[in-house]
């Protein structure tokens, strides 16, 4: 009788333990962790596609099939985005009205910066993305803020990667809880199903990468930000990051949020840390 | 007796008839052309769906056509195809609804570990 009380009591602490744990391990897989996220990521494509150099994956659609691959080295002779590059150039330099230029609103005069961007603003507690960083410059000098989806911004943004090409993608989480929030609301939304088709980001870009989707062939989800903005043959023109976001959720008959929307920001945010090392390729050009 | 017994049964049978009569008619009430008012209230549902499904940032475009269409038919007069539209427009939007409801938690399942 007497064993019988200590044996029980240990069984209620061995059982309790064993709970405590479970509960703890439950919230330990659901604490971000980026580093293990961008480490998994980048493992999972590199799996996938074992013959393929982990700098070929920001070539998008052309890493996946020889054939266009062939193409796109054709096309890049006299590449497509070309125009943009002169226009952006040109836009970068001209003086606002008030005599400064975009270069003063950027650390070492905007060149070779892209791989930075989107960065976390502490004071702001949000994600600066380099679209909105070159509205913000505009407004700040007395000019008007560019169209997200049209081609001045895409213009801008095509000289700023160009600048920045084979620099690899450096994007840093700081110690803030709002950042780790920021790009954990990205994750969140890179795998969340949405729009009458029930698709996510993923269901396109992680699940089917080198598939068709009609006549075109599907971009890895690893390294597709480090080649924007891009010309699309589709579009007949260029196309920034908030362009390419708007039109991928209305193709899967979801309501585009507006550019630079939050959302948009921290997908932006996550999608370009989990590419982390892999080189800006941008201005691209897509089918 | 029995002859107020047989003018009983018609008047049952009468009676049964008018009920199927009417009952034929309830029926087949949904086909009677739709009024304004029909248009108003199920326009009013669907947009209350679509605006929760705003509120959890998922509507689909397919909603929005649907709400559009049903207010174009009922600035033609079309209130049958209007009440049609709008709850189509209803059903998805509910779907969208049911989506966003889902996905809060379902989203881990296709995250990449």
């Amino acid at each position: 009788m007497t064993m019988r009380l200590p044996i029980r009591l240990a069984s209620v602490a061995l059982a309790l333990a064993v709970v405590a744990l479970a509960g703890l391990s439950a919230r330990a897989a659901d604490t971000p962790d980026p580093v293990a996220d961008a480490k998994a990521f980048q493992k999972f494509f590199k799996d996938r596609f074992p013959n393929l150099k982990p700098e070929d994956f920001v070539n998008g659609p052309y890493s996946m099939n020889e054939d266009l691959h062939r193409q796109w080295e054709e096309k890049e002779q006299f590449p497509p985005y070309e125009f943009a590059l002169e226009a952006g150039k040109e836009m970068f330099a001209k003086p606002f009205k008030n005599g400064k230029t975009y270069a003063d609103c950027f650390p070492s005069g905007g060149i070779g910066i892209r791989q930075n961007y989107p960065y976390f603003d502490e004071k702001e507690g949000k994600v600066i993305t380099l679209e909105l960083a070159l509205n913000r410059c505009r407004e700040a000098n007395g000019e008007a803020p560019l169209s997200y989806v049209k081609d001045d911004m895409a213009s801008l943004t095509a000289y700023m990667a160009y600048t920045s090409r084979g620099k690899p993608m450096d994007i840093k989480i700081p110690n803030d809880p709002r950042a780790l929030e920021a790009y954990e609301n990205g994750k969140r939304y890179f795998y969340t199903r949405r729009g009458q088709l029930n698709f996510s980001c993923a269901t396109c870009h992680v699940q089917s990468p080198g598939e068709r989707i009609r006549a075109e062939i599907l971009a890895p989800a690893l390294g597709i930000l480090n080649a924007m903005p891009i010309y699309r043959s589709e579009w007949s023109g260029m196309g920034t990051t908030s362009r390419r976001f708007t039109t991928c959720n209305s193709q899967i008959r979801g309501v585009p949020l507006s550019p630079q929307d939050d959302d948009y920001r921290d997908l932006e945010y996550f999608l370009s840390y989990v590419s982390n090392g892999l080189p800006i390729s941008g201005p691209g050009a897509r089918p | 007796m029995n002859g107020k017994q047989k003018s009983g049964s018609g008047t049952a049978e009468m009676r049964a008839l008018l009920l199927i009569v009417g009952l034929l008619f309830a029926g087949s009430a949904p086909a009677l052309a739709a009024s304004e008012a029909d248009f108003k209230a199920a326009f009013a549902t669907a947009e209350a769906a679509e605006k929760e499904a705003g509120q959890l940032r998922n509507q689909w475009t397919t909603t929005e056509a649907a709400l559009a269409a049903a207010k174009k038919a009922a600035a033609a007069g079309d209130f049958d195809q209007a009440v049609a539209s709008a709850k189509e427009a209803e059903a998805l939007a509910k779907a969208s609804i049911f989506q966003a409801t889902s996905e809060k938690e379902r989203w881990k399942d296709m995250e990449i570990r």
